[in-house]
């Protein structure tokens, strides 16, 4: 039915701490299709940042394979838009001029790069505040920037690191359900850090539960519940309450060994 | 705090302030004068405000003053500006090539902390004791200000910011001009304001060691047929000139730095 966006296999990664090897991510093997949504949730130091970094193209694994359709990657790669926890703004320029950077390096025409910024910005409810530098915004105000730069450059993928785990809990609600909104629209493909089950539940087509110490998949949940979703709305849905007990099952039992263990700093 | 940034509680301090510096202006003028008065000093040795006030006056009234600060300026000036230039590049290269960097850095840190003031009497020698010399001691004390902060500048970059620019597609040349650059203008300004009081020290002290105009030379000939008066009102006006010169810095900061937060008291 859909094709393959993402695929990984075997991919283990290996990181040198104080000339100690840390194996970061052992055998992992993930499929995404286009224009799917996938959750990865699991405790610190379970490699899930790392994961979205070498699908990137940041870097390569020490071993494994990665393609992204049906090409393995080799570098950076033009068509992957990727969101950090932190907004990572420049702060020299307006909201407007941050959200129009990627287009800017692409060598975009200034005034259909400045149209698409002010649209964008108008999508994720910034209207108004094109001129605003990022320290005369709020975090949510700078993490709605961030988002809007994200998807300026009309990526195939968007990868998103804990995108909403530094807003407050009222904010962080708004911001998820803007973004399932944005996404319904457009269905982009989206690989989605969280520590938060809830989110993960309430955006994803597919929770990942990874276990850390190395980091490796525990278990893969689909989550069938009916779009369009609101964050807030099936939360408290039977089906939800199911979904909510078997993935916490797994989670905590990762959560809690990882606890008990020396963290070994590798992410 | 939040009541203390309201518009009339501010300016009520900003008055209260004032009022107190003047207050002390006044004091100290005061006790001064009163000490030269009553014999307390000898002012001979210390002048006096109000003789100091007079020789001002009669200065500007003479005009010639204004052609000693042109000369001190444009000294100043001219090894303002081509040490900061030499400078801020040199900085940058040094961050971009971090094997040159490395080669470079006892070099420079040994030439950084010699006192440059010391080299005056060599680069009198062989500069003469013209503009030329004044200008060589101004870029040697600017140059390493400029360069130290541009390459602490570059390399104190934020790495999220160098990461997001990649993904998004940066070239080696838009991650220098875009990211690296625009980041280190806060730590090239500091290194500008204090590199422009280090340039009219360098002018200065290469007038007061030997030359045949300028504030310093009339500072270095008053002090030598032991007319304190003349020396202090020269240093009065030194002191006008360096305060204007960190305030017209203060603006253009402010202007090209709008994005920075507002630090209360800065």
């Amino acid at each position: 039915m859909s094709q393959t966006k993402i695929a990984i296999s075997n991919l283990s990664h290996r990181f040198e701490i104080d000339g100690r090897e840390v194996l970061a991510l052992a055998d992992i093997s993930l499929e995404v299709d286009d224009g799917e949504f996938v959750a990865i949730i699991g405790p610190s130091g379970c490699g899930k940042s790392t994961l979205l970094n070498i699908i990137s193209g940041l870097f390569a694994p020490s071993t494994g394979r990665v393609t992204v359709d049906g090409r393995p990657v080799t570098g950076l790669n033009p068509r992957i838009g990727y969101m950090f926890a932190r907004d990572a703004l420049l702060p020299w320029r307006t909201a407007l001029a941050n959200v129009e950077f990627g287009l800017e390096l692409r060598g975009g025409a200034v005034r259909e790069r400045r149209e698409r910024a002010r649209e964008l910005l108008r999508i994720v409810g910034l209207q108004g505040f094109e001129a605003s530098y990022p320290s005369q915004l709020s975090q949510g105000m700078r993490q709605r920037v961030s988002l809007a730069r994200t998807l300026a450059i009309d990526p195939d993928i968007v990868l998103m690191d804990e995108p909403f785990g530094a807003l407050d809990a009222q904010t962080k609600l708004v911001l998820e359900d803007e973004f399932l909104r944005i996404w319904e629209r457009h269905r982009k493909t989206v690989v989605f850090v969280t520590h938060d089950l809830f989110e993960a539940i309430a955006m994803a087509d597919r929770v990942v539960v990874f276990g850390a110490h190395p980091g490796r998949i525990k278990s893969v949940v689909d989550v069938d519940l009916p779009r369009p979703r609101s964050v807030t709305g099936g939360r408290f849905g039977p089906r939800f309450q199911h979904l909510y007990e078997r993935l916490w099952e797994d989670l905590r039992y990762e959560v809690v060994r990882g606890a008990l263990e020396p963290p070994d700093g590798g992410r | 705090m939040r009541t203390m940034s309201h518009p009339r509680a501010r300016w009520g301090a900003q008055a209260r302030t004032n009022v107190w510096r003047l207050g002390l202006l006044v004091l100290g003028a005061g006790t001064w004068e009163a000490a030269t008065r009553f014999g307390v000093v000898n002012a001979f040795w210390v002048s006096s405000p109000s003789r100091i006030v007079v020789d001002l006056v009669k200065r500007i009234g003479g005009g010639e003053v204004f052609f000693h600060i042109a000369v001190t300026l444009y000294e100043a000036f001219l090894g303002f500006v081509l040490g900061a230039a030499v400078g801020i590049v040199a900085g940058f290269l040094l961050a971009r090539f971090e094997e040159l960097a490395r080669v470079l850095d006892p070099f420079v840190t040994a030439l950084n902390s010699l006192p440059r003031v010391a080299l005056a009497p060599l680069f009198i020698l062989w500069f003469g004791i013209g503009l030329t010399s004044k200008v060589v001691l101004a870029f040697s004390l600017v140059v390493f200000i400029l360069l130290v902060n541009t390459y602490a500048g570059a390399k104190n970059v934020d790495q999220d910011l160098v990461i997001i620019a990649r993904l998004l597609g940066a070239s080696r040349r838009q991650l220098t001009m875009k990211i690296i650059l625009p980041s280190s203008i806060p730590w090239i300004f500091a290194g500008l304001r204090l590199g422009l009081a280090y340039a009219l020290i360098g002018a200065v002290v290469g007038e007061v060691i030997v030359a045949t105009a300028g504030l310093g030379f009339e500072i270095s000939h008053a002090a030598g047929v032991f007319n304190t008066t003349g020396v202090m009102s020269s240093l009065i006006i030194l002191m006008v000139i360096a305060s204007l010169l960190n305030e017209v810095m203060k603006v253009a900061e402010a202007k090209l730095l709008r994005w920075r937060p507002r630090i209360p008291g800065a």
